[in-house]
């Protein structure tokens, strides 16, 4: 990297993690995020995200490599490093029986933040995440989905450059997930830099540009979201037809599976065109009713990479695939 | 209200039992009216008892709901965490301290032989509590763990530590052996300083709380820097 270029937003370099027991969390990774993105740092229960996120924050301690935020060294420049970081973990860390409003005002303070500002963030915040109303109420009797939104109010009270997300839809309604997802969106558009991780692959896949995916303490992908969706070989298609068709039904160049009189899935090779498709149905006088992905893409490429996809037990998927036809 | 009300009716009913009604059967201890002897020492008592109680409570708190994250995730020096909690601890000791020396000026007359030794003493016994609750905290993984040292170390240290008695009036190897307690150095310093008399030498007192808090905040600082510590 040349002298001119801005610094990385989170620069890991060979991040070695071994607990007391023993066990190794992480291998020696390397991770770049650039500043302004949206990074998606995937991986099933236990491949080390949390970790990762813990040695970024200062929670865990690392056994070697280095990691530095915005060009602080997170050992040698720790106050540096630290403001630039806002952290939503993926369990409720706050006081549970002190009130929103003095939560935030006093992680602003813990950022050197003087009181009178801390209030006027606090109050821009929490009014952006629609729990402005709930300023005075005490923590712990706030919903899942508001104390969720508090967490990433308090970690915004001193607008930082990054901001790590660990799993902050998790237990979230749908529309509520939407309406994080549209707020987020904006804070990054705003020039915050976002790490996100999830067990939502679709959540990922609306949101970030970006992809790391961690295995067993290894990155096993690390590349554009673009890219590593382009790498899938095969996708299912669920196609609604208005005709009846019959239990052997059969399309030349497909490979079909029929599901009821009005519904088939297809196989899509990635040099099969899905034009090809409508005309195969055409040529046999079928009307699509409408049309759909059988599963997440990212979660088959997800799925397709891991060492032991049986440990993908812990991924919330939206749309089950079928194994006889998933890539 | 509920951290400094509670223990300064406890410490009244010790004034009206042990100074009031069997006091006066007692007669004098190293030449004052046991009322003004056990004072001092109940006073201390108080305030060991709640710097203690305070830090060990408010830090385990603050681990058990994970909230020190906010604390450690934050540009905040670990030692300014520690001065923090301490200060607290003895905020709450030296308050509860206060109201236990007004309670005891019903009972009895107490004038002060040395304001420095008296107040020096009182604050370093409450820094070295605040340590140690501090470091109690850290190592505490359930509510048990917070109560254990208090209720089987140190409330038979402090009964034991000259609160209530002179180790004068003991059998040699008794005395001798509560000169290992440190609180009777605690005890005897805050004494002397208020009634000028002691069981034992008050350097010694000094020497002793001098080095528990370069240990309590070495330790204690030792520990904050091994961040999973602090994690439950």
């Amino acid at each position: 990297m040349s002298s001119s270029q801005p610094p990385s937003a989170l620069a890991i370099s060979g991040l070695k993690k071994t607990y007391r027991d023993g066990f190794t969390a992480l291998k020696g990774i390397d991770l770049n995020v650039e500043a302004g993105d949206f990074f998606a740092l995937l991986g099933p229960n236990g491949a080390g995200k949390s970790t990762t996120i813990g040695v970024i924050c200062s929670l865990v301690g690392k056994t070697a490599g280095s990691v530095s935020v915005f060009g602080h060294d997170i050992d040698h420049d720790f106050a540096a490093a630290k403001r630039c970081i806002g952290v939503v973990p993926q369990e409720f860390n706050f006081n549970q029986f002190e009130k929103v409003l003095n939560i935030v005002v006093t992680q602003g303070g813990y950022y050197g933040l003087p009181r009178k500002e801390a209030l006027v963030r606090a109050e821009k915040y929490l009014r952006l995440l629609d729990l402005w109303d709930k300023r005075d109420v005490v923590s712990r009797t706030l919903s899942g989905g508001m104390k969720r939104r508090l967490m990433i109010a308090r970690a915004l009270v001193h607008e930082p450059k990054l901001l790590i997300l660990d799993e902050p839809t998790a237990g979230v309604d749908i529309e509520l997930r939407r309406s994080m997802w549209d707020f987020l969106q904006q804070v990054n558009a705003s020039g915050t830099t976002i790490i996100l991780t999830t067990h939502y692959l679709e959540e990922a896949e609306s949101l970030c540009r970006n992809i790391a995916i961690i295995d067993e303490g290894d990155i096993i992908a690390n590349t554009s979201m673009k890219d590593l969706l382009g790498k899938l070989s095969q996708e299912v298609l669920v196609l609604d037809i208005v005709e009846s068709l019959p239990p052997d039904f059969a399309l030349e160049g497909f490979h079909c599976h029929w599901i009821d009189a009005h519904c088939i899935e297809v196989l899509i090779d990635r040099e099969q065109h899905v034009n090809s498709l409508f005309a195969a149905l055409e040529s046999q006088q079928l009307q699509v009713k409408s049309l759909r992905n059988k599963a997440n893409r990212l979660e088959e490429m997800f799925v397709s990479l891991l060492k032991n996809p049986s440990k993908q037990s812990g991924i919330d998927y939206p749309h089950h695939g079928s194994a006889e036809v998933s890539a | 209200m509920q951290t400094l009300v509670p223990p300064a009716i406890t410490i009244a009913l010790y004034f009206l039992i042990f100074g009031q009604l069997i006091g006066s059967r007692i007669g004098e201890m190293g030449g004052f009216d046991y009322m003004q002897f056990v004072a001092p020492g109940l006073i201390m008592m108080a305030v060991i008892q709640n710097s203690y109680a305070n830090v060990v409570s408010s830090f385990f708190g603050t681990k058990f709901q994970r909230n020190i994250e906010e604390l450690l995730v934050a540009p905040v020096l670990e030692a300014t965490i520690l001065i923090g909690y301490i200060v607290g601890g003895m905020a709450r000791g030296l308050g509860v301290g206060v109201i236990v020396t007004v309670l005891a000026l019903f009972f009895t007359d107490l004038s002060v032989n040395n304001w420095f030794i008296t107040i020096s003493m009182v604050l370093l016994t409450s820094m070295v509590f605040s340590l140690a609750g501090f470091i109690n905290a850290i190592f505490a993984e359930s509510f048990d763990d917070i109560s254990i040292i208090p209720t089987f170390v140190l409330t038979p240290m402090i009964y034991l530590g000259g609160v209530f008695y002179s180790i004068n009036l003991l059998p040699s190897f008794w005395a001798n052996l509560s000169l290992a307690n440190p609180i009777l150095y605690m005890v005897n310093g805050f004494r002397y300083g208020i009634l000028g008399v002691s069981d034992i030498n008050i350097w010694q007192a000094y020497g002793m709380l001098a080095v528990f808090v370069i240990l309590g905040f070495s330790v204690s600082l030792y520990l904050m820097a091994k961040a999973e510590k602090l994690r439950t």
